[in-house]
């Protein structure tokens, strides 16, 4: 009986603080290794100086699968976080499933803010459903400056300069371009090779508009074979091979090389690598004034009650805050997505990201990359990266890719 | 304490309902779930919105279901096979009453212990050509060997055959020890009276007598086999690219990172009939020879 009163009392107190305290302001998300939990904590001060309760949904593991798995049944259960981390045309999938909220309250000025390719992402039907987080570039070319110097000193921007390089890299006994042997590392070179090969106009009608037109031509045909042709400059250890062992291939001297998105950096930095002395970053061939985003972000998902509704908009306005960007884009090594931060302690890699992400956004080059599921629903990129894995993997010709590639975007 | 012959009857089956409700939903009911899934248009959240068959139109139009459709038959008949081939060996001399038995069983049966992912990660490296096998034999000064089946996409699902067979034959080595202990030994010595070579008593009477427990070690393997995940993902990760794909990832993937729930379900529903093929005849033909004998 005692026991009774005394499970009463605690319900009945626990509701009470539920209804006494700020928001509860629950966010999913799986940046848990160093740098990137150092980010979410910031986060996490930021809305507690607002007066919110920060619950941290944290599900490591599986870049997301994890996580995804998880909200998943939070969701059915109709019990879904105030946030998640979702990026790209996932938002609208799940908008679509009717789960997400609208925060134009907080977003009246982010038209403004944001280039128009990364503010459609953020949006369904016209109403901000999202709340950007960072800017990482995928058509990164990284080169061993050691090795450069050694051949010449001058980074390629076409692919005859980059091939006749990765011959003299090879002379110099390296492995003339690290690569890992995964699908979606594969489908990285690819997309910065289409980039290159078929210029940012290209890009946009095979790759995100998915034009069989396009997809069929002979710049696609152009493509394949230029990957193909790059293909004999990996290692046959690549199969498998985490894309930061090959990151390492660069800074230890034995790659010449990697085609990888500004995540490689941090590997660099926190190998206390400088860039122009021991690395050099440069757009991959032929891509300089052209750029693949892979934006972070945050869903918000339908909230019903009125205080955690106000500790969404909240969340949503912290996030795009220029000392958020700032702080978690430093920690994170990506760039902000807005204009008005502070460029002072961004490096040299960042900072041209940065320029050359205005530019591309004024000149209409700014593309989303397509490898890092910015362009297309999950189902047809994964039927597109099947492609071009069995591609790299096997003796196709690029003719039978660019017809298996046509199929595969008609997956829906 | 209250014995009476009532409480004998409902008692077992209280205590056992837990369990059979759990297995009812948990197990039947999932399966009954999947099955409407794969009939409908399910994306990212399953959805009841009806699609007929469709789902396994896609399906059977994906090539990649196929190539892992073919990896599993190519690994489930070889996995099977060489387990049962190597676990008999093992069984049969570990049976000629040598000293040590209990060492040496113990080191056969060991990997049984290790999880599949260990195992696959541990062969990972010992196949990889720039590490493992190949690379010290080529140190060794045989310079022109390689054994490169890992990054070989048409070889790369012998590996996974490599690597569960050496995890599972000991398991099969166990089972098939406790049937040769169990045959009676009056046979056997009235055999050896008659004249027959331990071959022969082998081969014409111990063997045969061990058709049960060839059918149980068929039954395991063959569930191992065919849900087969985590020695895949741990030794090749479906690589190199997709060529060693197995349907146990193929279902993953399209259900969970793809937001294919329908496709991945009827990939589930394939391994379901898959795994009825099999083991329905299989176990018909083992309950008619129970009646017969």
């Amino acid at each position: 009986m005692k026991f009774k009163t005394t499970a009463v009392a605690i319900a009945a107190a626990s509701m009470m603080a539920g209804a006494a305290s700020a928001a509860e302001v629950e966010v999913l998300h799986w940046w848990t290794s160093g740098g990137e939990a150092k980010s979410v904590a910031e986060l996490k001060k930021m809305m507690e100086a607002k007066g919110h309760v920060w619950k941290d949904f944290a599900v490591a593991g599986g870049a997301g699968d994890a996580a995804m798995t998880a909200l998943k049944a939070r969701v059915v259960s109709g019990n879904p976080p105030t946030a998640a981390q979702i990026k790209g045309p996932s938002i609208q999938e799940w908008a679509k499933e009717g789960s997400l909220g609208s925060i134009n309250d907080a977003a009246k000025d982010w038209d403004k803010l944001l280039p128009k390719a990364v503010a459609d992402i953020m949006k369904y039907k016209g109403n901000y459903v999202a709340a950007p987080v960072n800017v990482h570039r995928v058509n990164w070319l990284w080169i061993n400056q050691d090795a450069l110097n050694k051949a010449g000193g001058k980074a390629p921007t076409n692919y005859d300069e980059f091939f006749a390089l990765a011959d003299k890299f090879k002379a110099q006994g390296l492995v003339a371009i690290a690569h890992g042997g995964q699908p979606w590392q594969d489908a990285t070179v690819f997309e910065s090779v289409v980039l290159g090969v078929g210029g940012a106009k290209f890009y946009n009608d095979a790759l995100v508009k998915l034009d069989p037109t396009a997809l069929s031509s002979p710049t696609m045909l152009k493509s394949f074979d230029t990957l193909a042709k790059i293909k004999t400059y990996i290692d046959k250890d690549a199969s498998g091979r985490d894309w930061n062992l090959a990151t390492a291939m660069i800074m230890n001297g034995k790659g010449g090389m990697q085609f990888m998105g500004d995540w490689a950096k941090g590997e660099f930095t926190a190998a206390n690598k400088v860039s122009g002395k021991d690395y050099a970053c440069v757009a991959a061939p032929g891509t300089a004034n052209s750029y693949t985003f892979n934006v972070d972000s945050f869903a918000m998902f339908n909230v019903k009650a009125a205080d955690a509704k106000k500790g969404q908009l909240d969340l949503a306005t912290a996030i795009m805050s220029p000392e958020f960007q700032e702080v978690f884009n430093l920690n994170k090594g990506s760039i902000p997505v807005r204009p008005g931060v502070n460029k002072a302690k961004f490096d040299a890699c960042a900072t041209k990201s940065m320029a050359d992400f205005d530019s591309t956004a004024k000149s209409g080059m700014l593309e989303p990359s397509f490898a890092h599921g910015m362009a297309l629903p999950s189902a047809t990129q994964g039927a597109i990266v099947d492609v071009i894995a069995k591609f790299m993997n096997s003796n196709m010709s690029s003719k039978d890719a660019v017809a298996a590639l046509v199929k595969a975007a008609k997956t829906k | 304490m209250i014995s009476t012959p009532s409480a004998d009857r409902w008692l077992p089956k209280l205590v056992l309902s837990p369990t059979l409700a759990a297995s009812l939903i948990f197990v039947y009911g999932f399966i009954l779930i999947t099955i409407a899934l794969s009939f409908t248009e399910s994306r990212l959240l399953p959805n009841s919105e009806w699609a007929g068959l469709e789902r396994y139109e896609q399906l059977f139009d994906n090539d990649r279901f196929w190539t892992s459709a073919q990896n599993l038959a190519i690994f489930g008949t070889l996995f099977i096979v060489f387990s049962m081939v190597v676990g008999l060996l093992l069984a049969v001399m570990l049976d000629q009453k040598i000293r040590g038995e209990g060492f040496l069983r113990a080191i056969y049966l060991y990997p049984m212990a290790l999880s599949f992912i260990v195992t696959g990660t541990a062969w990972k490296w010992l196949l990889n050509p720039g590490l493992g096998l190949e690379r010290i034999v080529q140190q060794w000064g045989w310079t022109s060997f390689t054994f490169d089946w890992l990054v070989n996409p048409d070889k790369a699902i012998y590996t996974v055959v490599i690597a569960g067979v050496w995890q599972s034959a000991g398991f099969a080595m166990a089972l098939f020890l406790a049937g040769l202990r169990g045959v009676d030994s009056e046979i056997i010595k009235a055999a050896q009276v008659d004249g027959a070579s331990l071959p022969t008593i082998y081969r014409r009477i111990i063997i045969p007598s061990l058709r049960p427990v060839f059918f149980s070690v068929t039954l395991i393997l063959a569930h191992i086999a065919i849900k087969s995940f985590d020695l895949v993902m741990a030794l090749t990760g479906g690589g190199p690219g997709t060529s060693s794909d197995v349907p146990a990832i193929f279902m993953y993937q399209f259900s969970f990172t793809r937001g294919q729930l329908g496709v991945g379900a009827a990939s589930a529903v394939m391994m379901l009939m898959t795994i009825m093929a099999v083991m329905v005849p299989l176990m018909y033909a083992e309950a008619r020879a129970g009646r017969d004998r």
